[in-house]
């Protein structure tokens, strides 16, 4: 190193270095600025110490305070089964009608249900339960299988077409892909479904599909096409359907049959939970 | 010609070092006369252009004591602010069983905020911003008239500043005391005063923290807790946050966070104006200045007679005779020191004074001093103030002791039923500011329904009776279906809930999914 080179209008010593004769003057750091720095080393050391911090080829040092966010969050949890207990429990022995009569209670598993319904459900079924094509709504009055607390609360434990070996179960053949029908009967079909729930159709069409809607599909859907809930079968008659309203939307069910899935969650969830669960999307408004 | 120039440069900072290095304490021993009796102070303005460096140490500043009318006003303005501050906590007030007894209590737990006989709740935080925005053009107003008096008189910074050091000259002595202690080696009486100055400031700085957080508990309880060990460790940390930053700043920093951390300053130099009083250096009268002897003709020169006592006094250590500056908190000392001078050489008082650079102006030429205080801008601050305290005042006295919130669910924001009927759901929300349960009508109007349904507590036509525990919000979700042959009739639902005292309605939008 050079001698200082002290800059002569400043009085600062330079860092000795040059570009294109500009030099850089070495002005000292401001001494709180230092001080903090300082600190800050210390208190890296001392975190070093009693945290963990470094690497190493299978672990890490786990510092002196044998400190771990993992515990913490298994101690905030066991906590907060603890505080949740008493009234756990008391959702475990209430009816799903005595839930509903209670205040105390209702609110609980109203907290509960929002809190699960937000984790669980809101992928398919939307964020205030207001369906997607293929999901139902469950803000309405159209129940597939049933709207009271306890066909909600089946549904949510068993699924629909889910591994659960109680599962509701309901099939809506593939006529057209599979050629149980051909295209034009498939064409038919689709008018006289919108014919039943009061729009306007094709009534030549709809007359040749009389016939074959009975031969196919009164099974399920009844003679009237009013669906039933012991089948699954949904109301044709009514303005709601879940894979679409259009002509071609329901031509398109006729010819493929969707067949969706919810998962059955037992097993998932406690029956606590699946409780307040069904409390919450019965009181979303829809229940029966 | 640069090489010349760094020469005279260089020149230039010898010569000053050579000033400097004549002016410190230790070359003051034979006493420097400014005039008969007055000594010549050789304090030295801190921030003066011509000493002034990017970065450089603090210059320590011992401030003089003063005395006179503005000492006095300052000595007062800081005994009524401490008192407030520390003694507030402590008043108790009446308000049942339900709720605290503390005259001035922000609960943060239940969200509430107590001033005697106002209760405050987070839905009308418009209070708080109202009163933020008083303080904000009272502050406006003030600084237009007067200047900086908040600065000097009652900001925080300013009083616990001014105790401290007022502390530190009751332990070191007045100025020259306190300039001989700091040069002076290390002794045990030293150590002594330094040790007791310090822990002087650290109690008043943890008193200062314990007095904060006695505004958000019930104090005496707290009191009791913080003594016997039991209270929560926020507290401890809130106190010993306030007792760091009370002794940093109050003791430590002092001026240094007026000049460089407040905005105050900067915001104030926007403000100002030529009509705005401030402390000014009536340089008309005071220049040319010079020592004076006895006896000496005061013809041909000025009343200033450089004794250097106004920059003695200066607790931001500043010379106010430099003009009008940043650093300069308007506390008014300076006219203490200068008017103490002024009396004992039979001069007339004033020379420093609450006045403006324009009327220095106006004396030069000969015209007489002006002072406005009707202007455009103080005129418009005084009708801010006058229109906000109105409205504050206005919608104060017309609070309700009872609320209705009403939010309608927008995901999905509307139902459609198999039967073509629709429906909506409204999440309420009812506030009952009394401090005792009340039972309210909920009704609802504005459309042809064809069912009402508070969940979980049954129909709502022809009236829901809802219960309402003093001092709390009950929340009810309502469902409100129609017909499908009466949607058209149907665009605005109205929910009112009352009781024999009160009554309070809310319309809300009533959403069909069809066009209008």
């Amino acid at each position: 190193m050079s001698k200082k080179e002290i800059d002569d209008v400043t009085g600062t010593q330079t860092t000795g270095h040059e570009w294109d004769g500009i030099k850089e003057l070495d002005t000292p750091m401001p001494k709180w600025w230092l001080g903090l720095f300082y600190l800050c080393i210390v208190w890296a050391i001392g975190y070093w110490v009693l945290y963990p911090a470094w690497p190493g080829i299978t672990g890490y040092t786990r510092g002196l305070l044998n400190h771990s966010l993992r515990d913490e969050v298994t101690a905030n949890v066991t906590a907060l089964k603890q505080a949740r207990a008493g009234q756990e429990a008391a959702l475990g022995k209430a009816s799903l009608a005595e839930i509903q009569r209670n205040p105390d209670l209702l609110q609980f598993a109203m907290a509960q249900g929002r809190m699960l319904f937000g984790d669980n459900c809101v992928p398919c079924h939307g964020a205030g339960g207001q369906g997607a094509p293929g999901y139902p709504n469950l803000n309405d009055d159209v129940w597939l299988w049933g709207g009271t607390l306890a066909d909600i609360q089946h549904t949510i434990t068993v699924g629909v077409r889910a591994d659960h070996p109680g599962t509701r179960q309901s099939q809506m053949p593939t006529f057209g892909r599979d050629g149980i029908l051909k295209e034009q009967q498939v064409d038919d079909l689709a008018a006289y479904v919108l014919h039943l729930s009061g729009r306007d159709a094709n009534p030549r069409a709809v007359d040749r599909a009389k016939v074959l809607f009975t031969e196919n599909c009164a099974a399920c859907h009844g003679p009237g096409g009013k669906g039933s809930r012991e089948m699954g079968a949904p109301d044709l008659t009514d303005n709601e359907t879940l894979y679409g309203s259009s002509l071609a939307a329901v031509r398109d069910q006729i010819w493929n049959g969707h067949n969706g899935v919810m998962p059955s969650w037992s097993g998932r969830l406690t029956p606590e939970e699946i409780k307040a669960l069904a409390v919450y999307v019965h009181n979303l408004g829809g229940g029966d | 010609m640069s090489t010349i120039w760094v020469v005279e440069t260089n020149a230039h900072i010898m010569d000053k070092h050579t000033v400097i290095s004549r002016a410190t304490p230790g070359a003051a021993a034979a006493p420097n006369m400014a005039a008969e009796g007055v000594a010549r102070s050789d304090a030295q303005a801190s921030n003066s252009a011509a000493n002034r460096k990017l970065y450089k140490s603090r210059v320590p500043i011992y401030p003089k004591e003063a005395e006179g009318l503005y000492r006095s006003i300052k000595w007062a303005m800081m005994a009524v602010t401490l008192s407030i501050y520390y003694l507030v906590p402590w008043l108790r007030w009446d308000r049942g069983a339900a709720a605290p007894g503390q005259a001035v209590l922000v609960d943060l737990e239940r969200q509430r905020l107590y001033f005697f006989f106002i209760e405050i709740w987070p839905q009308e935080v418009y209070y708080i911003t109202g009163l933020l925005i008083l303080a904000a053009v009272a502050l406006f107003l003030i600084n237009a008239l007067f200047g900086r008096l908040w600065c000097g008189y009652s900001c925080p910074q300013t009083v616990w500043t001014d105790l401290f050091i007022w502390v530190e000259t009751k332990i070191e002595g007045d100025r020259g005391a306190r300039i001989r202690l700091a040069a002076a080696p290390w002794s045990v009486s030293k150590v002594a005063k330094r040790v007791s100055k310090h822990a002087v400031w650290l109690a008043f700085s943890v008193a200062t923290g314990g007095a904060w957080v006695f505004y958000f508990s019930d104090a005496p309880t707290l009191l009791h807790q913080l003594v016997t060990g039991t209270a929560g460790l926020g507290t401890y940390a809130a106190i010993a946050g306030l007792t760091f930053t009370t002794y940093t700043l109050g003791g430590l920093m002092r001026e240094q966070v007026c000049t460089y951390m407040c905005p105050w300053p900067r915001i104030q130099a926007a403000m100002t104006d030529n009509d705005a009083l401030g402390v000014t250096y009536r340089r008309d009268r005071g220049e040319p200045r010079g020592p004076h002897r006895k006896g000496e003709s005061w013809d041909g020169r000025g009343s200033c007679i450089d004794c250097n006592q106004c920059v003695a006094v200066c607790p931001m250590g500043i010379d106010i005779r430099d003009g009008a500056q940043l650093e300069c908190i308007n506390c008014g000392l300076c006219i203490d020191a200068c008017d103490d001078v002024m009396r004992r050489i039979g001069q007339p008082t004033g020379l420093i004074a609450f006045d403006t650079d324009a009327n220095i102006g106006r004396r030069e030429r000969g015209e007489p001093a002006r002072y406005r205080f009707v202007r455009p801008r103080t005129v418009l601050y005084g009708a801010v103030l006058v229109l906000v305290s109105g409205i504050l005042l206005l919608t104060f006295t017309n609070r309700h002791s009872l609320d209705l919130d009403v939010m309608r669910d927008r995901n999905p924001d509307h139902v459609t039923l198999t039967d073509g009927g629709v429906r909506n759901a409204y999440t309420l929300k009812v506030m009952n500011r009394s401090n005792q349960a009340r039972t309210l009508r909920l009704e609802v109007s504005g459309l042809k329904a064809r069912a009402v349904t508070a969940i979980g507590i049954g129909p709502v036509e022809g009236g829901l009776p809802v219960r309402v525990e003093a001092d709390r919000i009950r929340t009810l979700r309502v469902l409100v279906t129609v017909a499908r042959d009466d949607l058209a009739a149907s665009r605005s639902v109205t929910f009112t809930l009352a009781d024999g005292a009160e009554s309070r309605a809310t319309t809300t939008a009533f959403v069909t999914g069809e066009k209008p």
